[in-house]
């Protein structure tokens, strides 16, 4: 094992220089041999979408690829990733979390500190620079917690693209807060009140949106989902995340972490954190799936967990369904995980073994939000939470030699009220309920 | 050796006109009374029926299928509900053809499916959202089980990709009148003409363009260009406006024997493509 630098900060915490889009990529190219041409990772992936969609995807991955190599496409990508999203993001040592958690370092990756309060602005900027480029003039997505469609409702506004987002109506009323930033930076939402309300069926409503437009019409797709290139495309600007924090925690620490944990519902943040990790094979990828009401209730969201390999939304991967390959409904406390399957590549690292995923419910997942935000003052978004109760786990099974990083890929402002709910912190709920979140215990 | 549907199709060559395809969901309003519904359009000129499996994310379709395939869904319909419906279907003598999206087969076993589809007297089915690239375990499937699988082209569709799909289908190619979901439309598109020519040189099966089609006068627009004319919203409409009004089930069969009807006497009076 590599030596450890003592547990305090370096002195330049984000001094890290952003490596280039176009280094990142040759880095990658020695070991990246998913997906195939045909977009399969494995088994899974592929393109499962009507003819109508086929020559879009065909133009998308040769604009794609011509971007990707194009000089100034990087530049103009890594500018905004600079000046703009505010990259690179820091890396956190969480002194008081470690200490209460009582097991491994743990370093926290702050994509809650991006521009618009996550990761999702990372993809978007890159599929809106592309869309601008293919000449579309307009931009559809979809979005469940809100973060992916305030990202580009906000990328639209800086590149002067017309922007529609498609949202559950479930969601818009647990997302309130995001439904009206969108709106203020000038995109129309749409509520979407067919099947589960939720984000598959906004996905739906993008998708029949997408067949009618794709003339003049980008999908903006906001997950590693859906049909050939958008798994790998996603991927490849979240990259950047875990390119950004192998460095920052090398820096840190004189070694590379133990390792990696990150929420999974497409599973965008943990591909993007994951990626340049795995050649490095010591090093644990460990993905957390939202348990809702627990997996065995059958109220989850867990695709790997609980469900099996199937064709959904152009990819094939694991996903809930029954018997007779009807989707399942999911269901999680974060609307940004309540999507009944996951991206495919992540389906080829469970199946290979490379990464293992485990579950988080609803309960532990918001006990770890209460316990980062009074150690860390970090209000935390419900998703990520899922990753930083499953760190716990892991930080304690690894024990206090080992470094845990976490991917932090929200921040929690939207989810205030959801989390003032759970915990009782209401006034017309009771005021003494106030002490509740003090009282929750981070996992036992 | 001629299928069912290669049958129909030069039948009505020889009688200088278009098949009707009529299409609707299995198990809407109910599993028999989507049977009775299919049964009376058959009934009343509809050549060759689509049995649709109800799935519960159509994004293929328009709001007045996905509202069909909700129901049906809720009321517990199946895949084994479909398979029967089939079977009733069938034994009007009308060629029945499966549409579906992929997973249902998917998950069924494409080898299973196609044997049970067989055995229940199903000529084919169409599967929108199964590409070419990805269509090897069901073309087997369907050659070893006689049946005809079907796949689609789009306004959009390279020579290259016609060439591609239509070398793989059998029975006839599906051709989409629009970029768009299903639904009716107020009227047929040009690139429908224009995407059935493209279709011509690269096959000689028979071509049958979908989407949009509604009415008798549609109809008889569509036969004038292409050797089938199918027609589902506007059909399965007739069954959701019924079932909202509470208009009754006989009701709802006059309903979709007249608009049939009408679709039927359209494919009879093709109007010479223009132009």
């Amino acid at each position: 094992m590599a030596t450890r630098t003592a547990a305090q900060p370096a002195p330049a915490e984000t001094a890290t220089a952003t490596p280039s889009v176009g280094a990142v990529r040759e880095q990658a190219e020695n070991w990246q041999a998913f997906p195939d041409p045909a977009g399969h990772f494995g088994r899974f992936g592929g393109r499962f979408v009507p003819e109508a969609l086929m020559a879009a995807l065909d133009e998308l991955t040769e604009a794609y690829d011509q971007a990707r190599a194009d000089e100034g496409f990087v530049a103009e990508l890594d500018r905004l990733l600079a000046t703009y999203a505010g990259r690179p993001t820091p890396l956190t040592d969480a002194h008081r979390l470690t200490e209460q958690v009582g097991g491994a370092r743990i370093l926290l990756k702050r994509e809650d500190l991006a521009h618009t309060g996550s990761h999702k602005i990372n993809n978007v900027l890159g599929q809106c620079l592309l869309a601008r480029r293919m000449g579309k003039t307009r931009v559809i997505a979809e979005t469940g917690a809100g973060q992916h469609g305030v990202a580009t409702a906000t990328a639209s506004a800086l590149l002067g693209l017309d922007c529609v987002v498609y949202m559950g109506e479930e969601d818009t009323r647990r997302q309130a807060l995001n439904v009206a930033r969108m709106r203020l930076l000038g995109a129309e939402v749409v509520p979407v009140a067919s099947g589960s309300r939720t984000l598959k069926d906004a996905i739906n409503e993008a998708m029949r949106d997408w067949v009618a437009t794709v003339e003049h019409t980008h999908y903006c797709i906001g997950s590693v989902m859906g049909p050939h290139p958008f798994p790998m495309m996603v991927r490849d600007f979240q990259r950047i995340i875990g390119v950004e924090a192998r460095a920052q925690v090398l820096e840190r620490t004189g070694r590379l972490p133990d390792a990696v944990v990150a929420c999974v519902g497409g599973g965008s943040n943990a591909m993007g954190i994951f990626h340049p990790f795995i050649p490095d094979t010591a090093v644990a990828l460990i993905g957390c799936e939202a348990g809702g009401d627990g997996v065995a209730t059958g109220r989850h969201a867990a695709a790997i967990a609980g469900g099996s390999a199937g064709v959904l939304h152009g990819m094939r991967t694991f996903l809930l369904q029954d018997e007779f390959g009807q989707t399942q409904v999911s269901h999680s406390i974060s609307a940004g995980l309540d999507y009944p399957g996951i991206g495919p590549e992540h389906a080829l690292l469970h199946e290979t073994g490379r990464a293992s995923y485990r579950v988080v419910d609803d309960a532990a997942a918001m006990a770890a939000l209460a316990l980062v935000a009074r150690t860390e003052g970090i209000l935390v978004a419900i998703e990520s939470a899922h990753a930083f109760a499953g760190a716990f786990d892991v930080a304690r099974e690894l024990g206090p030699d080992a470094t845990v990083l976490v991917n932090c890929s929200g921040r929690g402002d939207k989810d205030v009220d959801t989390a003032a709910r759970w915990f009782g912190l209401l006034d017309d709920a009771g005021g003494a309920a106030a002490g509740a979140a003090a009282g929750a215990d981070p996992r036992g | 050796m001629q299928s069912r549907l290669d049958e129909r199709f030069t039948a009505a060559r020889e009688e200088g006109r278009s098949l009707l395809v009529g299409y609707l969901p299995a198990g809407y309003p109910t599993v028999g009374g989507g049977i009775a519904a299919m049964r009376a359009m058959v009934a009343a000129g509809v050549d060759v029926v689509e049995v649709g499996l109800p799935y519960s994310d159509p994004t293929l379709d328009g709001p007045v299928i996905q509202d069909a395939a909700d129901a049906a869904l809720r009321g517990g319909v199946t895949t084994t509900d479909v398979l029967r419906t089939v079977e009733a279907v069938a034994a009007t003598g009308a060629p029945v053809l499966v549409m579906t999206y992929w997973n249902p087969i998917d998950r069924y076993g494409p080898a299973r499916f196609a044997a049970d589809l067989a055995a229940a007297g199903g000529a084919g089915a169409i599967t929108p959202d199964l590409p070419p690239e990805e269509a090897a375990p069901w073309l087997a499937a369907s050659a070893e089980h006689g049946l005809d699988p079907v796949f689609l082209v789009a306004p959009s569709s390279s020579d290259a990709r016609i060439r591609l799909v239509a070398g793989i289908s059998r029975g006839f190619v599906y051709a989409a009148s629009l970029m768009g979901v299903t639904g009716t439309r107020a009227a047929v598109g040009t690139q429908a003409a224009d995407l059935v020519a493209r279709v011509r040189t690269a096959t000689e099966l028979p071509v049958a363009v979908g989407l949009g089609v509604s009415t008798g006068a549609q109809a008889a627009e569509v036969a004038g260009f292409a050797d089938g004319v199918i027609v589902g919203s506007a059909l399965v409409k007739v069954l959701v406006d019924a079932q909202r009004s509470g208009a009754g089930d006989a009701a709802a069969l006059d309903g979709i024997g007249r608009l049939a009807a009408e679709l039927a006497a359209g494919v009879r009076t093709p109007v010479p493509a223009s132009a």
